[in-house]
């Protein structure tokens, strides 16, 4: 151990840049990134084998599959122990993304010097001898004066994009321009985002907090609880007025699930909103996701009834089951008798519960003249054709109140605008980096008794075929007499 | 005529123009070529028509959503945007023999939307799919993966074209490769031959069907035998890959234009499955569940998808890697593709359910 640390204090006081150089030097290594980047997609696919927090039994299947029976439960404590099921929040998970970040800062700053010094050097005329050193190289004559010459070549330089720079000497011209140099840097925006993403979700992690919270219809809360359980105190509340699903026709595919709310702050209402699946809610930093919803079991709740008497009269009333009240307009008295969350019919068309959820509410009404009962039936929310009583007037059931709860996720990530700028960074550089391409070229004309001599040199960092082609086109005019293309490449 | 009409012609259509590509492949012959073509681009019209017409049906259902949603829906599009892709480079650089290798993903694609007897119906959507982004996020991700699709015929032509000597590792990676492919299809078609498999669920199907006609036969002869089959079928591809190569390289395509057509679709493919699967995703997710993202299987296998063609341009602009080098990662990336596809659906579990085989 002292030689250790003498090595290391021998390191410093020799030489404290070779520690640093060497460490410069290993991650920026196109060889560790690569070591990196493939540690990486192994480990993710491990994890989306062994499914991430979820209930033990379900891995340890798998591992008995994997490892036999015997074996099994020592591989799961061990991998549990290294933090396998909750992977992506492991030390070393993590630890990976910190090495590949700073190699990747790294290996891009290692190269920035070189590209900067390719894109701040000024544009020089190209030397006569090195116009057929170039990627794209052609050479044609024009019958014509110079001056004819050069204003020919200048329209077709600049249909090209080019704003060209002009070196004259004794017989002739030369035209020379770059265009998109600064598309270079592209590649590194693209590196430079996925730095800025990373510590938007770092950010995200550290200081955001992501939980759940249930609300009983009618109910306020005021705190939300983490995944592990910690609670995350609000200082605001919010009420669930309601909670509703609809559902695509006579079907049980739901359309919408929906919460209204209303925010209280210090006792005040400040906010009155519902949420929808993908129509999350914002206050003061947090936002609200519609996420689940479920039920509370049988009498709990209020039934809102809407009555409408024979000679058309309508009213709203609120029941419990086993209240009674009378039909305005009728000798009648209606007494609810039972509430099913979900009704439906067996082989034998007796009434049963198919599910706890609230799919297709109905209520058992019993109707009673004086002393005797008259008729009784099942009054569905979603069926109108159970709506209408015998003597002709009509129940409708129009809400069942405080039969569910709404499970909704909360959020406070502050590093989201950074994750969303990095993407956006992203799209721009990557757009740069395939859809730009440095492009040089260089025009030279040499007076030739009558006839003007056309070089042209020209490169392009990338896509050079497409270049070379539209070069093709734009100089065309100025070659349709002959030609002697001398492309190579 | 309503939309499943016109997808029966398509479907049809793209078998029998995989079968006339193959033989012009074989025999050459201008006309074959030409009726190629002709019979492809009459499937992709009648496709298109069935694209639209299921998309209004939707309407007159009361639905009205775009038929992006299911994975029937979703593999349809895949071939639709591949072949489209594929016309696309047919024109411009007025090649045929590369249909010989995409029309077969096509109809692999077709095939086991009927082996699987996966659901047609126009079912509505469900509450988390309702969003503006589901139209961005569905139609980028597979127009990307068409893109991938198409390098990966280009790539796999490369390397049949590029391999001399047998004990190549890229000569054995592109013949095992493609055999092994080739002989699952097979296994498969043959599962669907024998059981006729229609509905049911993805897991019953996996669980009671898949296989269990040659490699996990009941009887310990016929599996033996599917696997011995199985191996004769690779050896055979690998000692004679040869012939398939001299095809190839009777047609003179310059292998530079594969390199480069590898190249070039990897370059439309990568920025748009970055913005349009990843970027995209990313943000609906926030949207919907307050997650940019959770290392769902989804997620995670798009990531790897990501990495791996990240890889590809990264060897091909530092490294200078060209031809068989850069190939191999490209029929690697589209395994990826199809493993974050079909693979992640069918074997993992996880939010992107919507996909299942219903």
């Amino acid at each position: 151990m002292t030689q250790e640390t003498q090595e290391t204090k021998e390191g410093k006081t020799t030489g404290g840049t070779s520690i640093v150089n060497a460490v410069w030097g290993l991650f920026s290594s196109v060889k560790l990134a690569v070591v990196l980047i493939a540690m990486i997609g192994l480990l993710s696919i491990i994890g989306t084998v062994v499914e991430q927090n979820v209930e033990p039994q379900k891995n340890v299947k798998l591992f008995k599959k994997l490892f036999g029976d015997n074996l099994a439960p020592n591989v799961y404590r061990l991998s549990e122990k290294l933090g396998v099921m909750d992977m992506y929040n492991s030390w070393w998970f993590m630890g990976l993304l910190v090495m590949f970040s700073v190699n990747l800062t790294i290996c891009s700053i290692d190269r920035l010097p070189g590209i900067h010094k390719i894109v701040s050097k000024p544009f020089e005329p190209l030397k006569a001898e090195a116009f057929g050193r170039q990627g794209i190289k052609k050479e044609l004559m024009f019958k014509g004066t110079l001056t004819d010459g050069r204003i020919k070549v200048l329209t077709a330089i600049k249909q090209l994009g080019f704003n060209p720079g002009e070196f004259t000497f004794d017989n002739g011209v030369q035209y020379y321009a770059q265009r998109w140099q600064y598309a270079r840097y592209a590649v590194y925006v693209v590196h430079l985002s996925i730095i800025i993403i990373l510590v938007g979700s770092v950010i995200g992690i550290q200081f955001g907090f992501r939980g759940f919270m249930k609300i009983d219809e009618g109910e306020t809360v005021d705190k939300a609880f983490s995944r592990k359980g910690t609670e995350q105190p609000l200082d605001f509340s919010i009420r669930c007025d309601d909670f509703t699903v609809q559902f695509y026709g006579d079907s049980d595919t739901p359309k919408t699930y929906m919460s209204w709310l209303t925010v209280f702050e210090n006792g005040k209402e400040v906010l009155k909103t519902s949420i929808e699946v993908n129509r999350p809610m914002s206050y003061k930093g947090y936002t609200f996701y519609q996420a689940s919803y479920g039920a509370l079991g049988e009498g709990y709740g209020v039934l809102v009834f809407k009555v409408t008497s024979k000679d058309g009269k309508t009213d709203v009333i609120s029941k419990r089951v086993g209240d009674t009240f009378k039909i305005p307009g009728s000798s009648l008295e209606a007494k609810v008798m039972a509430f099913s969350p979900a009704l439906g019919f067996d082989k034998e068309e007796k009434p049963y519960t198919y599910t706890d959820m609230l799919n297709n509410p109905a209520v058992f009404m019993m109707f009673k003249e004086g002393r005797s009962e008259k008729y009784g039936g099942w009054i569905f929310k979603r069926y109108p054709k159970s709506w209408n009583v015998p003597d002709g007037s009509k129940i409708e059931l129009i809400d069942n109140w405080g039969y569910q709860y709404t499970g909704i996720q909360v959020r406070k990530d502050p590093g989201v605008w950074i994750v969303y700028l990095g993407c956006i960074c992203m799209t721009l550089g990557l757009y740069f980096a395939f859809f730009l391409s440095h492009k040089k070229m260089w025009v030279m004309l040499v007076n030739e008794k009558g006839r003007v001599n056309v070089k042209i040199a020209a490169y392009a960092h990338k896509n050079k075929g497409a270049f070379d082609i539209s070069i093709d086109k734009v100089f065309s005019a100025l070659n349709e007499q002959q030609s002697t293309d001398t492309k190579a490449g | 005529m309503n939309s499943a009409v016109f997808f029966g012609i398509a479907e049809i259509g793209y078998f029998v123009a995989m079968m006339i590509y193959i033989a012009y492949f074989v025999f050459k012959g201008e006309y074959l070529g030409k009726s190629a073509t002709t019979v492809t681009i009459v499937s992709f019209v009648a496709q298109t028509a069935a694209f639209i017409g299921r998309w209004i049906e939707s309407y007159n259902m009361g639905i009205g959503r775009p038929p992006l949603t299911n994975l029937y829906e979703s593999l349809a599009f895949f071939v639709w945007c591949l072949m489209l892709g594929y016309i696309i480079v047919e024109f411009k650089y007025k090649r045929r023999s590369l249909g010989a290798f995409v029309t077969p993903l096509a109809a692999l694609a077709l095939g086991f939307i009927d082996l699987t007897g996966m659901s047609k119906r126009i079912d509505p959507l469900v509450p988390a799919l309702q969003s503006n982004w589901l139209l961005a996020h569905v139609t980028m991700s597979f127009i990307a993966y068409a893109a991938f699709g198409l390098s990966f015929g280009a790539a796999l032509m490369y390397l049949i074209v590029k391999t001399e000597k047998r004990s190549e590792p890229a000569y054995v990676f592109w013949s095992v490769a493609g055999s092994v492919f080739f002989t699952v299809i097979f296994a498969m078609l043959l599962d669907y031959m024998n059981f006729m498999v229609v509905g049911g669920s993805t897991e019953s199907f996996i669980k009671n069907y898949l296989f269990k006609t040659t490699f996990r036969n009941s009887s310990f002869s016929i599996a033996l035998f599917s696997y011995i089959a199985a191996i004769a079928v690779i050896f055979t591809t690998w000692r004679y890959g040869y012939v398939l190569k001299r095809t190839i390289e009777s047609f003179n395509v310059p292998v530079d234009f594969l390199d480069e057509l590898n190249y070039k679709v990897i370059a439309v493919g990568f920025p748009i499955f970055t913005l349009g699967g990843l970027i995209f995703g990313a943000v609906w997710a926030d949207q919907a569940w307050g997650t940019y993202w959770s290392w769902d299987p989804k997620e995670t296998w798009s990531l790897i998808t990501w990495l791996v063609y990240a890889f590809y341009l990264h060897a091909r602009y530092l490294r200078g890697w060209r031809g068989k080098k850069v190939a191999v990662v490209s029929v690697v990336g589209f395994i990826t593709v199809i493993f974050t596809y079909l693979g992640v659906n069918i074997l993992l579990s996880g939010l992107h359910s919507y996909g299942d085989l219903m």
